[in-house]
């Protein structure tokens, strides 16, 4: 019995080596190169962080290389994917040359690769980060057509509901001649009203601001490009 | 090997998983662990990420621990890290573009969190390849065993599903309980594991001790 530890004795120790099967405490290894005085001159003391430095920049440049058109590619097809669904009777979309406002606009092309729409993406600062959008418009930029949000960080179940088709689907059948205006009231065309998220009073207001100022910015312009004249 | 002395690259390996498991033991790489958990994806495909950057970094940390300036190593592994941690970032957006957008900043964030600094200077600043190797998959399995519980919880609890996959009708669409999507839900299902892992050492630990003793006892009585 004598021979016997008290357990309160080594009771301090950290409840994971008091769990353990058996106590170990953490390994420390020493090192020689790790505790020697720095030695040399500043390149001396220093090339192997210069070195390293030339050789990840060069590997990262490569990276880059290979994978930047790619990324632009992935960017240009989540907008590309969804003209047919803000451009009704649209079947694909072309990038169009024009960049209006530094806005590159996409044209809705039908079957035949008529033009039956527009669709101009905006951007703007939501409740919590930058709100990307697309908004769809007909051929005379007179009607919205649709709207999808590309990229949001807005407060999940709350502000987060702006990507919901019951929601974006009150945008559908605006004049763009009446700006459009987030309130507790149910949806109006006649005086631009948006019925708002509940909740999300400032996420709905920035995709009113936001698609205001998209259609602000290309109505014109647009409305000049499809006149017959325009369109080849 | 050049030196021997350290643990083996299995038991870095195993102690990675729960031993010294990054978030529940050394409460390291928090910050992730709160920010990525609201479901079972994003918190898997930042696994990935994680086991990626430091098995790369432990590597080359390791293979270089021999030119490292004391005063200069903190810098080499911030540097190693970072260019890991952008490659993984621009493959993501290259090739799982919407998974990528979901995560945002915490793939970037990557390079300030405390698990693979501390794993460069723990382990593979002062061990070989293969003990580093066996330490940066030990340890990157551990964190994705604490993300995958936390995100479970939420996952399940907040919307209803499990990797997308319908479990739980009950909190599904409208009638999911949105406080565990939330903030809040990530720090209250990490504090409740944390507790519980507690719990369950201090409850091992008095069996052992009390088993310890009778056993003991029944010694001292006998002889």
């Amino acid at each position: 019995m004598a021979e016997e530890k008290d357990p309160k004795l080594e009771a301090p120790l950290a409840p994971a080596a008091e769990a353990g099967e058996k106590v170990r405490l953490p390994v420390v290894v020493p090192t020689a190169q790790l505790t020697k005085r720095p030695t040399g001159n500043v390149l001396g003391q220093a090339w192997l962080v210069l070195v390293l430095a030339t050789v990840f920049g060069a590997g990262l440049a490569g990276v880059e290389y290979a994978l930047g058109p790619i990324i632009a590619q992935n960017r240009l097809n989540e907008t590309l994917a969804q003209v047919p669904s803000l451009v009704p009777g649209a079947t694909q979309g072309t990038a169009d040359d024009a960049v209006i406002e530094g806005r590159r606009v996409f044209r809705a092309l039908d079957a035949d690769g008529k033009l039956v729409g527009w669709v101009v993406p905006g951007k703007g600062q939501g409740f919590a980060d930058k709100i990307e959008l697309v908004v769809g418009l007909d051929a005379k930029a007179e009607t919205i057509t649709g709207l999808f949000v590309l990229d949001q960080k807005e407060t999940p179940a709350l502000g987060d509901n702006i990507t919901r088709a019951d929601f974006r689907g009150q945008f559908v059948g605006f004049g763009t001649g009446v700006p459009l205006d987030a309130k507790r009231a149910p949806r109006d065309p006649g005086t631009g009203t948006i019925q708002a998220l509940t909740g999300a009073t400032i996420s709905s207001d920035a995709v009113c601001t936001i698609v205001n100022q998209t259609v602000a910015a290309v109505k014109a312009p647009l409305a000049a490009a499809a006149s017959p004249v325009a369109v080849n | 090997m050049a030196q021997s002395d350290g643990p083996t690259p299995l038991e870095r390996f195993i102690n990675g998983i729960l031993p010294e498991n990054p978030v529940y033991r050394q409460m390291l790489g928090l910050c992730p662990t709160l920010a990525v958990t609201a479901a079972m994806k994003p918190a898997m495909t930042m696994a990935a990420a994680v086991l990626f950057v430091l098995v790369c970094a432990n590597i080359m940390v390791s293979l270089i621990r021999h030119l490292l300036q004391p005063h200069l190593r903190i810098l080499v592994f911030t540097l190693t890290i970072a260019v890991f941690v952008t490659i993984a970032d621009r493959v993501l957006a290259a090739y799982v573009y919407g998974m990528s957008k979901a995560l945002g900043p915490y793939v970037p964030l990557i390079i300030v969190n405390c698990i693979i600094i501390a794993r460069c200077e723990i382990c593979a600043s002062k061990q070989g390849v293969l003990p580093a190797i066996g330490d940066a998959v030990g340890q990157s399995f551990g964190n994705a065993v604490a993300l995958a519980s936390v995100a479970t919880v939420r996952e399940i609890l907040g919307k209803g599903t499990w990797f997308d996959l319908p479990v739980m009708p009950l909190t599904s669409g409208d009638y999911g309980w949105s406080l565990m999507i939330l903030p809040p839900g990530a720090f209250l299902t990490l504090g409740l594991l944390l507790g519980l892992n507690v719990h369950i050492q201090t409850v091992q630990a008095r069996r052992k001790r009390e088993a310890e003793k009778a056993a003991s006892t029944a010694l001292a009585t006998s002889a």
